[in-house]
């Protein structure tokens, strides 16, 4: 039996302590400083804006993890000793580990604004930090909110539920363009505008300016607007939390570098989850991955290696989801946001401006490459199987009324969907 | 917008402000007329016109006082009764003396003769009541004292109440009777105004209230409910469950008190049934108007759903159609009060002697509403249930649940979803379920063989039982007072029976499971925590499993607040309906066991 510790009790961490526990009767510690119990960061806009309380954000019961004999301590891990095999804790006695597994998430970013210190400024990616926003929002007359992702976005939904003016500042021509296609980002930013955002687009902060008392006042952007706010949203990103890795003797670069096995240049020593760096290529994917699903499936797949099953991390086809305000979005396969020149893409939006969909295929091949879906649910399931199987567009608009995922009695848009498909792309019925 | 909302508030509670103070606003006054009326025993009607002489054409102010003047009097009746029809200790004396150790009916003849009006009642009831002491041989004197006292201390208790007094049915009936014809108010004189003055204002103010949410974007909007005190059991929740538990207590154990309410309503019931109402005329009344009201506000709310929509109308036309208004056209054609889409054991006294006689004795219709009643139970709930789930019926037609989805909708955060709660659940609610079946078996029983002894109860007390625990405590009182304390689903959750039935059809054989989408689950907990039933959904949807449990109603709350699109309401195939838990994404990961 050994000591498994994993610092940090996200998705990534829990999952794969709720795994090694199904595999194995290891001893697994889980630190953190964060909260006492594992919750759903995602969840964290529902707690502000009142649809949900802490306690529900929590997916078990607290006396899940001692019926499953995983110990939480509730502390904050200040260094790692890989020489001794122990971690220093902030507060209590340092703790012995066999295997070492970190998880540690990450943090905001900050581009070293002027005034970027200042009370009312911060990010949101922690519990703490809602506690702070929770704090810094209190009865203000505007927020401002930087960054067009979805950190950002989700700020902003959530200070205009307490109705809070916000002024959302978007470096890109649209929101999120950087990772949506021109049209969608397009789509969103007047779904954004509708909730009576002031979106302001290629627009970017320049400087944070403060009160004598150290609050932020107003911001001043790049085209010299000064907008007078008492709250500053910063959404530009996140990185890997690693500062604590300093002189550890972790290789590090962005993230911790990994192997295919999810393990650190050291021995029994792995990393999981949005702190990790890939040393590796995957094909159509990127070396530092922070979304939920891609800590939960490296969660799964490190609980196999360390239960003595090594195993790959191999995720499948791309797939992801968000909300943004009331129109829900799902992807699957990879959407570019600037097509290359062997990829053709199609994209229809509805007439009531709240749903759409766009496809990429290889313009040659014909080969079904990935679909951004906006307001109408589709099934993974489906999706999953046709990247894989390489299934070609037509394929795809022939079955795709059976990949409706929404509920019951809604209208379905299939029929217009195929019918405007192949009046622009006539080519392709007639192959 | 703002400002609309406000005036519809102010409106609304200006209306349940002059409901609430019509309860007290009334006089009463007692008259020979009314008692003439009321009370159909000559010798009954002798006693009281005397005990109440009193009290006669004198004006009293409250609703209580009068109440209170009506119990002394039958307090004083039957104690005089007592008094002077009690069998005395010297004659219980004289009975053992002539008896010695053994019993016989003959010696009552010998003490109690027939030849005045109090010993003749005397001799009778003892004989009623002391029948199983016939030929009995007893060890000593005394013991057989005590058992004759027993019985005279029974006779006492009910035999002089129900034969020459007014026992506690007759009371609770003359007092609701009385009371309300003694009424004289504002309300009495002219209810058209009052019906517009309480339910007409808190429906207008409840409308105005609702409609600028139109205003809003589409899709969910459950800003702040965690902060209102309305919805997370603040003092305005702790308020409401309060009024609520009182409504209940007054409607179903001292309907005397609410008679100007009722009063109020006799217009409508006039209309549509032709007779005054009743206290459950007025209860069906508030009924069917919470539900149309709260029906528009939960259209308004989910009106990105055209799921939600149309099970909102259709629990709005069931409940307006089938509970309300057909049943009183039927009582205006002398048929028997119906309601079509009732089930038992919801309807628990589906099998009681006084039902099923009615159906018998109402020929065709009658017949006809045995066999429908029969049908519903055993074709078209496990057939509907196989095809579509449970939810045909639960959030789709029963008024119970329509009330739940409709007035309840905004408590149904705060049902608690610890597995403890679910433990709880199963027992009560498959308890209540095999107390109805046994409560059923044995009104049966009584019906057929006459005897009201069945095999460790008597079936009178039992279906009475049953009636007061489960059909007015828990459905009533609990059922619906404890929505802004435990959810709107509580007794649907721990007491219908119906529910169990319907539940575990739905388990074990049916078509219906709410299905979960690849790995797109991110635990957020929104399915859960707006689960009415208090079922766990992210427990489900977070490791890709099918959920298949025997409480869903299937209100589809939790595909509808999904942000992420992850669960559905589907009808497919049994096979494989329980599948195995599958997390797409990860290629070297086979599926949990």
């Amino acid at each position: 039996m050994k000591h498994i510790v994993i610092v940090g009790n996200g998705i990534s961490g829990i999952t794969a302590a709720r795994h090694i526990r199904k595999l194995s009767n290891h001893k697994i510690t889980i630190i953190s400083s964060e909260t006492k119990h594992f919750f759903s960061r995602t969840a964290l806009m529902y707690i502000y804006m009142g649809h949900l309380k802490y306690e529900h954000t929590k997916p078990y019961e607290d006396f899940f993890w001692k019926k499953n004999r995983i110990d939480l301590v509730f502390d904050h891990v200040t260094k790692i000793n890989p020489g001794s095999r122990s971690v220093q804790l902030a507060n209590g006695p340092s703790v012995q580990y066999d295997v070492l597994v970190i998880a540690s998430g990450s943090k905001s970013n900050k581009f070293g604004w002027a005034g970027q210190d200042l009370e009312g400024v911060q990010g949101l990616y922690s519990y703490p930090d809602l506690e702070m926003m929770e704090k810094n929002s209190k009865g203000i007359s505007r927020a401002v909110i930087v960054g067009g992702g979805l950190i950002g976005i989700e700020m902003a939904e959530m200070l205009q539920s307490r109705n809070i003016p916000v002024t959302f500042l978007v470096r890109e021509p649209e929101f999120w363009s950087v990772v949506l296609p021109l049209q969608d980002a397009n789509f969103i930013s007047r779904h954004i505008r509708s909730h009576g955002i002031d979106l302001k687009l290629n627009t970017e902060l320049k400087e944070i300016k403060g009160t004598g008392a150290g609050k932020v006042k107003a911001i001043l952007t790049n085209k010299n607007d000064l907008v007078e706010c008492q709250f500053v949203g910063l959404a530009v990103g996140v990185s890997p939390n690693i500062e604590f890795l300093k002189n550890s003797g972790i290789e590090t670069a962005k993230g911790i570098l990994v192997d295919p096995y999810l393990q650190t240049n050291l021995p029994d020593v792995y990393a999981i989850g949005d702190c990790v760096e890939r040393s590796y290529e995957l094909p159509g994917r990127k070396s530092i991955e922070q979304v939920w699903y891609t800590g939960r499936m490296m969660g799964e797949v490190l609980a196999q290696t360390i239960c003595g099953n090594p195993t790959k991390y191999e995720p499948g086809p791309w797939f992801n989801s968000a909300k943004f305000f009331d129109i829900e979005y799902q992807t699957y396969g990879n959407v570019p946001n600037v097509p290359t020149t062997d990829e053709a893409n199609f994209y229809w939006e509805h007439a009531s401006g709240k749903k759409a969909m766009h496809f990429v295929w290889n313009r040659r091949s014909k080969t079904f490459l990935g679909i951004n879906t906006f307001g109408i649910r589709l099934r993974h399931e489906f999706f999953d199987r046709w990247l894989r199987g390489q299934k070609d567009i037509q394929f795809v608009m022939e079955n795709l009324s059976k990949t409706n995922f929404d509920p019951e009695f809604y209208h379905r848009h299939e029929m217009e969907i195929v019918n405007a498909f192949y009046t622009q792309h006539p080519s392709i019925k007639a192959a | 917008m703002k400002f609309l909302k406000l005036f519809g508030l102010i409106i609304f509670l200006t209306g349940f402000f002059i409901f609430n103070a019509s309860f007290f606003w009334a006089d009463y006054t007692l008259t020979r007329n009314i008692v003439e009326e009321k009370i159909a025993d000559s010798t009954k009607r002798k006693v009281f016109l005397s005990e109440a002489s009193s009290l006669f054409d004198r004006e009293v102010k409250s609703n209580f006082e009068f109440v209170r003047q009506l119990s002394l009097i039958f307090k004083n009746i039957n104690d005089k009764l007592v008094e002077d029809f009690k069998i005395s200790d010297a004659e219980l004396r004289t009975l053992v003396e002539r008896s010695g150790t053994t019993f016989s009916l003959i010696e009552v003849d010998s003490v109690f003769r027939t030849s005045n009006e109090t010993a003749a009642f005397k001799n009778k009831s003892f004989k009623e009541f002391g029948n199983q002491l016939e030929g009995r041989t007893f060890d000593s004197k005394e013991d057989l004292a005590k058992e004759l006292r027993n019985v005279s201390e029974k006779i006492a208790a009910y035999g002089i109440t129900n034969k020459l007094g007014f026992d506690r049915y007759a009371q609770k009936d003359l007092k609701y009777g009385v009371t309300k014809a003694a009424a004289d108010s504002p309300v009495k004189r002219n209810p058209l105004l009052y019906i517009f003055l309480t339910f007409g204002l808190c429906i207008l103010g409840a409308l105005l209230y609702i409609l600028p949410k139109a205003a809003q974007s589409e899709g969910i909007k459950n800003n702040n409910i965690f902060f209102n005190p309305m919805k997370n059991v603040g003092w305005l929740g702790v308020l409401t469950g309060t009024w609520l538990i009182a409504f209940y207590i007054v409607l179903y154990f001292y309907p005397e008190y609410m008679t100007n309410w009722i009063i109020m309503v006799d217009p409508v019931s006039t209309l549509l049934n032709g007779h005054e109402a009743g206290r459950f005329f007025l209860y069906g009344f508030i009924y069917t108007l919470c539900i149309l009201v709260m029906g528009v506000r939960m259209i308004i709310h989910y009106r990105h759903s055209r799921y939600q929509i149309f099970r909102t109308l259709s629990v709005m036309f069931f409940q307006t159609a089938f509970a309300f208004l057909i049943p009183e056209f039927l009582i205006r054609l002398n048929k028997p009060y119906f309601d079509f889409k009732n089930i038992w054991p919801l309807d628990y006294s589906f099998f009681f002697d006084y039902r099923i006689n009615q159906f018998i004795e109402n020929g065709t219709i009658g017949i006809f509403m045995l066999g429908w009643g029969i049908a519903l139970i055993v074709i078209a709930v496990p057939v509907l249930v196989y095809f579509f789930g449970k939810r045909w019926y639960c959030s789709w037609v029963c008024g119970c649940g329509g009330l739940a989805e409709t007035l309840g909708d905004p408590y149904r955060q705060l049902s608690s979803k610890k597995l403890k709660a679910w433990k709880i659940e199963r027992w009560m609610v498959h308890g209540v379920l095999a107390f109805a079946i046994f409560m059923t078996v044995a009104v049966l029983y009584t019906y057929w063989t006459g005897s009201s002894w069945f095999l460790v109860v008597d079936t009178y007390t039992l279906r009475e039982v049953y009636g007061l625990l489960i059909g007015a405590g828990f459905a009533g009182v609990v059922g619906t007072g404890f929505y802004p304390f435990m959810g709107n689903r509580v007794w649907c959750r721990f007491g219908c029976p119906l529910a169990a039935y319907l539940g575990l059809v739905q388990r074990f054989k049916s078509r219906f499971r709410i299905t979960t989408n690849g790995g797109q689950c991110i635990s957020c907990g929104n399915c859960s925590t707006y689960c009415e039933m208090g079922i766990d959904v992210r427990w489900y949807a977070q490791r890709g499993q099918n959920i298949i449990r025997s409480s869903c109603v299937g209100c589809g709350i939790c595909s509808s607040v999904c942000p992420r699109g992850v669960l559905n309401l589907e009808l497919k195939d049994e096979k494989g309906r329980f599948g195995k838990p599958i997390l797409i994404g990860n290629d070297n990961i086979k599926p949990d066991a």
